[in-house]
């Protein structure tokens, strides 16, 4: 067998041969070419109005993306004008925020939020980290709060989401004490299988009074689809 | 009492050393967000100045943050070893700089149980990239778990074959690639897409499977969180090494969902297993600048300094490996290639100096100011420091985190240009098997026998 065909095994950059020990130079531009599309995604911008569903919008006191990038401590702060608008919830709150890179949430978060197949009450942030979550979370009184987010963008995917569980959120929760489903995308995990994940998680978490790290993923692995047939 | 240094007339005062080492400390876009930076570049050189005066012992005297509310402080202080100390005990940060720049190897390795992160930290800042190079060159350090890694002339790779969601056909093309390519001696290791027990627990059989078919001198982890290593050895897995993530304050290891105790039951546990055949260095951890900002846990000392406190985390647990990802977190911390250099450059030397087996992740995201030639430069660099090992991503494209680190084919380049080879039993495998320039898979490593086909 040629290295080259252990790429039908997988996505990642394997089999590229060498000119050298260097990349050939097919290679190395088709880096550079998923480099700069990359590059491009970090400044793609949520539009709610194209998102297929009506939402309250709010943001975070991140001005605009550069400074975003800078002040990750902006992106986890919740407008103060935005926080006295929302309404009351209780049960679950479902945040679809831009994050990183938005491409991958404006494609998905529609169909994935019908994955879920509930009634929660979602709200849409833009400039947002993942703890602003919490602070939407606690302005609506919500018992959880599961933030929608656009992952960084890497170079094979510029449209990967990840979702984040947090049970009673309020401001000044850890990572630690969140649960992360990542990378769903075509390709990825699929919207059923995150949904399956995250009713999963949420139903532990209930048990549990608490997310993060003392709320084990245990759910049976087998149930996982083989990536072609993501969608 | 405070710190000061007048330049030009303009008195500059410090009035604490958490403050001087924070204005001190060359640019870098986390400490601007914590609001700690120098204001000026003249005050951040005034502070260099009033930092090169400065005795080690006053450092030692004075933690940057109290030992009352912090583990990481008591730790330092508990395994600081007086009679290392003692050649360079009477140095000034200055005189420190002139005495490491001077010193023979033998000497470094004399007092690394004698130099805590404050010291190096310190040192570091008044060093420029060269001095970090060539000091760093003369640290060796050796461990050994299912081979050796470190002995002079080798740079080793850890073989990162990370899938989007844990595919282990994926992941086995992947590990088959970088083995083909000289990658894999540091570690096979596998960031897991989830921390799901039965997951990992199938990557960890894997991992054992690929090893043992084709009996690999190295050692398999699966990078998940050591609460799950800990149930994934209760269930008799294969578990080599155990990996987590660290940081350099005790609210920062809260923040990874870890404490020293628990650092240490694990280590434990896995040394009960008895599963090392040169040696027992069994722990793998993680750090990275600006870890400790991002959980606002840092206590208002800059993230250079907070990085190489969790090295002395490290050094409690006898690391097999210790990698800074340097520039993983992103530009709020670190902005621009240039910034990712120079944290490569310190943390290397950071963790060589207190005696740790460092490697580095060479990485940046697409969300930096950074590309290519910025990680080829740092590669070189870290190729002429000495670094113990590099990451092997198939392509530098890391898959499943989203990231650009090094290549497999950049760790053969570095060893070529520096005339570096593997640890010597993953060199000896190599050419055992057969893997050399040939365009074709050796019969030895059947993609067949790893179950692809």
């Amino acid at each position: 067998m040629l290295p080259a065909q252990l790429r039908r095994f997988t996505a990642a950059r394997v089999g590229l041969g060498r000119a050298g020990d260097a990349l050939p130079t097919g290679a190395w531009l088709d880096f550079q070419e998923a480099h700069a599309a990359a590059r491009d995604a970090v400044w793609s911008a949520l539009d709610p109005e194209t998102l297929g569903f009506a939402a309250p919008v709010v943001r975070s006191e991140a001005r605009d993306r550069r400074e975003y990038l800078l002040r990750p401590d902006l992106g986890r702060r919740l407008r103060a004008e935005d926080a006295t608008r929302l309404p009351q919830a209780g049960g679950v709150v479902v945040v679809v925020a831009d994050g990183l890179c938005a491409a991958g949430v404006q494609a998905q978060a529609a169909s994935l939020l019908r994955a879920f197949g509930t009634e929660w009450p979602v709200v849409v942030a833009l400039q947002a980290r993942v703890a602003l979550g919490d602070a939407i979370g606690a302005a609506m009184g919500a018992e959880a709060v599961v933030v929608m987010i656009g992952e960084r963008p890497g170079l094979s995917a510029q449209d990967s989401v990840g979702l984040y569980l947090t049970w009673a959120p309020r401001p000044g929760r850890t990572d630690a004490e969140r649960n992360c489903i990542s990378n769903i995308r075509p390709g990825g995990l699929s919207h059923a299988e995150a949904a399956a994940r995250l009713h999963w998680l949420l139903r532990g978490a209930r048990a549990l009074g608490a997310t993060g790290v003392a709320l084990k993923d245990e759910m049976p692995a087998g149930a996982l689809l083989p990536p072609e047939s993501a969608g | 009492m405070a710190f000061r240094h007048a330049i030009r007339g303009t008195s500059h005062v410090f009035p604490d050393l958490r403050t001087l080492l924070a204005r001190a400390s060359p640019f870098r876009s986390g400490d601007a967000l914590a609001g700690i930076a120098a204001a000026s570049a003249e005050e951040r050189v005034a502070a260099q100045r009033a930092l090169a005066d400065v005795e080690l012992r006053r450092i030692l005297t004075e933690p940057v943050i109290p030992p009352e509310e912090d583990d990481v402080s008591r730790l330092i202080l508990e395994d600081h070893d007086e009679a290392a100390f003692a050649p360079v005990a009477a140095l000034t940060v200055g005189g420190f700089r002139d005495w490491l720049l001077a010193a023979a190897p033998a000497e470094l390795a004399a007092i690394r149980r004698g130099v805590t992160p404050e010291m190096a930290a310190s040192v570091s800042k008044i060093m420029r990239n060269a001095d970090l190079i060539s000091v760093a060159a003369k640290c060796r350090v050796e461990t050994r778990l299912h081979n050796t890694l470190g002995t002079a002339g080798t740079l080793s790779v850890r073989l990162q074959p990370n899938h989007p969601t844990d595919d282990p056909r994926g992941i086995a093309a992947a590990i088959l690639d970088g083995l083909l390519l000289g990658a894999g001696d540091a570690c096979i290791g596998i960031n897991p897409a989830t921390d799901n027990v039965e997951s990992v627990l199938r990557l960890l059989d894997l991992l054992e499977e690929v090893r043992t078919r084709f009996s690999i001198p190295t050692q398999g982890c699966v990078l998940c969180h050591v609460s799950t290593s800990l149930i994934a050895i209760e269930r008799g897995a294969p578990v080599d090494l155990v990996f987590q993530s660290i940081g350099g304050t005790q609210r920062t290891n809260e923040s990874f969902g870890v404490s020293l105790a628990l650092l240490e039951e694990v280590r434990e546990a896995a040394l009960a297993l008895r599963r090392g055949t040169v040696g027992s260095n069994v722990m793998y951890f993680e750090t990275g600048q600006g870890s400790a900002l991002s959980a606002e846990a840092h206590h208002g000392v800059d993230q250079q300094t907070v990085e190489a406190r969790a090295y002395a985390v490290a050094r409690r647990f006898d690391p097999l490996l210790v990698n800074s990802v340097v520039g993983f977190i992103g530009p709020e911390y670190l902005f621009d290639g240039k910034q990712i250099l120079r944290a490569g450059l310190e943390d290397h030397v950071c963790g060589k100096l207190l005696g740790l087996p460092m490697g580095v992740d060479i990485c940046h995201t697409n969300h930096a100011e950074a590309d290519a030639d910025d990680m080829d430069a740092l590669l070189m660099c870290l190729g002429l420091a000495g670094v113990n090992y590099v990451m092997g991503v198939p392509g530098a494209d890391d898959v499943m985190l989203a990231y650009q680190s090094t290549s497999f084919h950049d760790a053969l380049t570095v060893r070529r240009l520096l005339n570096r080879r593997p640890a010597p039993e993953f060199a000896a495998w190599l050419e055992r098997m057969g893997i050399g320039e040939g365009a074709r898979i050796p019969s030895a490593l059947s993609p067949a026998l790893i179950g692809l086909s």
